[in-house]
């Protein structure tokens, strides 16, 4: 692997669910870039597309949804044009995805043994006794007894099952784990555990992650890079310490001022506005503009490009060159 | 039923001024069977509660799922019935009230909002019916007219405006965030004097979700409405709340002034939980080990403090002996042997 080229190169990604009323564009030119190793955060509010992305960058999706355009290269291939046959060399061994519930990802009337092995058996030919072996390997891995590997999923708890998906998408040691909100049925104190086991799994083993969540303040502390979605686009996206200490879309200042803080003098806050746009019918020019604090004459109308400011870009007119 | 009558049981909080506080439950105790029909297991969904809600008062009820939070809420709004101890309304014992008017009246003055906006409105009426409804059964003496105005009045008063127009819209012309103002405004109509808000900002998006407590802060300053705030985020229970509550199966773990529990948190509890609140504005900071987060036993619990398993200060004496809550600093107190 060389560390300058990177593992997963989105370029331009279209992705559009057919309806009655025309095509509706849920996933709108998305570019990105994921470095082998690499932890990137995508956050946004329900409806902004970041999950149907996740799932086309894992070629899950399924109709009335479809790739329209763009590209999604990972270690070489094309995924978009592989077909079934070849996806099947390169998904779960490759990449692995971690649904967002686990309570409807896994079998409720089959052991964790059993499911980890159908997992297993899916991709690749593996002796009985070695298949035992790599699951009772992988549920240690995740700070699980391998006497679970007899239970069925209800007999564990929710940071359990959880863990048990994780596991489950470590199994052939994948170089890219795509994760859908895994930790958004738990509570703050298994959340923050099973954060930090992601963490720890992911030093050790050295794969690169995608965590799409809507709580910005959960990935604060884990990701490299951050990416803000916004109807169906990416608003900003940087290292993301930067975007966290100083955020610079109008809508990532607005997210950052919604959550309430624990610590420091209590202030009053107004978050944003208004409401997410119907991706059927969204705003001309900025998709922000109607909730945007600091809209400008031509936000209405021109849609930004990219600009760029210390290593972030921002889809906004605020940031032209020259402004 | 019994006789209303004081129970020798030490107050929390002080109540203030206020003679007889809105709410106070007297060891509040909901169980529920579990397993088949020959089974003897008992589930201990709110053992012991005392909670006192007074006027003009937001108390917020932190714990994480299976706490026991939302059957106290239940309990509260007469859903289920308490297996044991009593719910004082103004000093009258509310098993007593038989009557359909009264029992009307105590729902009306204590009406719930619910967590899921998109399920708790019907899709097929529109807006005004259920705050017509409301008004209709619950201030009867209003003409049609007065009617109409006040439904105006109380969509304006929850932020939806013009509220003509907001009475005409059925529930998919609205967002999550005007969804939940509806259902703040259903409980409005009642003119309650204490609104049970059962996670009512968990299912909306984050940048709407600050202005829904916004509202209940409002609420509370113009018209002088007590909430009982159940969440498990406790940092939108900082944001509006005066008084917190922190539950752990079924019981009351710590209760004290906001300020005072954050910045003193005495139960082991209190402190794992607000450990574990990610903070985008604190600096990165990542403990070294994992703490490890089981949920906690409820089942036929038995004696002993419920949170020893986990707790790193745990003696023997936890184990033998279930912590009652007492007071370590003004009006602040806490369930734990270990905590001084």
């Amino acid at each position: 692997m060389i560390a300058t080229r990177p593992l997963l190169e989105v370029k331009d990604l279209v992705v559009e669910y057919a309806s009655e009323s025309g095509p509706v564009r849920a996933v709108d030119r998305v570019s990105l870039e994921l470095a082998p190793g690499q932890f990137l955060g995508i956050v946004g509010e329900s409806g902004c597309g970041k999950s149907t992305l996740l799932f086309a960058i894992a070629r899950l999706l399924s109709p009335p949804a479809e790739i329209v355009s763009g590209e999604v290269r990972f270690e070489g291939n094309d995924m978009v044009s592989l077909d079934d046959a070849e996806l099947r060399h390169v998904r779960w061994r490759r990449y692995s995805v971690v649904m967002q519930s686990a309570m409807n990802a896994l079998n409720p009337v089959m052991t964790v043994g059993a499911q980890l092995r159908d997992a297993i058996e899916a991709h690749e030919d593996m002796p009985v006794r070695k298949m035992r072996a790599r699951s009772e390997e992988v549920m240690r891995l995740v700070g699980i007894d391998p006497i679970h590997l007899k239970s069925y999923p209800h007999q564990l708890s929710g940071g359990m099952r959880q863990r048990a998906m994780i596991a489950m998408a470590l199994v052939f040691t994948p170089d890219l784990v795509i994760m859908d909100e895994p930790t958004s049925a738990l509570d703050v104190v298994a959340q923050r555990s099973l954060m930090l086991q992601i963490k720890e799994l992911q030093r050790k083993i050295g794969f690169a992650a995608i965590f799409v969540t809507h709580d910005m303040s959960l990935v604060s502390h884990f990701s490299d890079r951050l990416a803000v979605m916004y109807a169906g686009q990416v608003m900003e996206i940087g290292p993301t310490r930067t975007l966290f200490t100083n955020p610079k879309h109008p809508y990532s200042v607005g997210l950052l001022g919604s959550f309430p803080s624990i610590r420091g003098a209590l202030q009053p806050l107004q978050g944003i506005p208004g409401a997410p746009p119907d991706l059927a019918h969204p705003p001309a020019g900025c998709r922000f503009h109607p909730r945007c604090p600091k809209v400008m004459p031509h936000c209405k109308t021109i849609e930004p490009p990219f600009f760029e400011r210390d290593e972030v870009l921002i889809r906004c007119h605020l940031y032209a060159d020259g402004a | 039923m019994a006789l209303e009558r004081e129970a020798p049981i030490v107050e929390p909080a002080a109540v203030g001024a206020q003679a007889e506080p809105i709410i106070r439950t007297v060891g509040l105790t909901r169980h529920f069977h579990v397993g088949g029909q020959f089974s003897r297991r008992t589930l201990h969904a709110v053992d012991d509660v005392n909670l006192t809600i007074g006027a003009n008062e937001i108390v917020a009820l932190v714990g994480e799922s299976g706490s026991g939070k939302s059957t106290v809420a239940r309990l509260l709004a007469r859903v289920y019935k308490p297996t044991r101890g009593q719910i004082l309304y103004r000093g009258r014992t509310v098993a007593a009230v038989r009557s359909r008017k009264a029992r009307l009246d105590y729902a009306a003055r204590v009406p719930m909002v619910f967590q899921d906006p998109y399920g708790s409105l019907s899709p097929v009426y529109r807006v005004s019916h259920g705050v017509m409804r409301a008004l209709k059964l619950h201030r009867p003496e209003l003409s049609a007219k007065a009617r109409d105005q006040e439904a105006q009045r109380i969509l304006s008063s929850v932020g939806l405006t013009p509220p003509r127009e907001f009475l005409d819209k059925y529930p998919f012309e609205l967002s999550g965030g005007q969804r939940q103002r509806i259902g703040f405004a259903h409980a409005l109509a009642c003119r309650p004097e204490l609104i049970l808000a059962d996670e009512p900002v968990s299912m909306l998006d984050v940048s709407v979700r600050i202005g829904v407590l916004n509202l209940m802060a409002e609420l509370r300053r113009k018209e002088g409405i007590s909430f009982l705030y159940i969440t498990h985020d406790i940092a939108s229970a900082r944001y509006v709340a005066d008084r917190l509550v922190v539950m752990y199966a079924g019981q009351i773990a710590e209760s004290g002034p906001t300020e005072d529990v954050l910045a003193h948190p005495k139960h082991p509890y209190t402190q794992l939980l607000l450990s574990a609140v990610p903070d985008p504005r604190a600096p990165v900071s990542l403990p070294a080990a994992s703490e490890v987060a089981e949920p906690p036993r409820v089942i036929d619990p038995g004696e002993g403090c419920r949170f020893r398993f986990r707790c790193p200060y745990a003696i023997e004496r936890c184990s033998v002996e279930t912590p009652l809550l007492r007071q370590l600093r003004p009006a602040h107190e806490a369930a734990c042997h270990v905590a001084k």
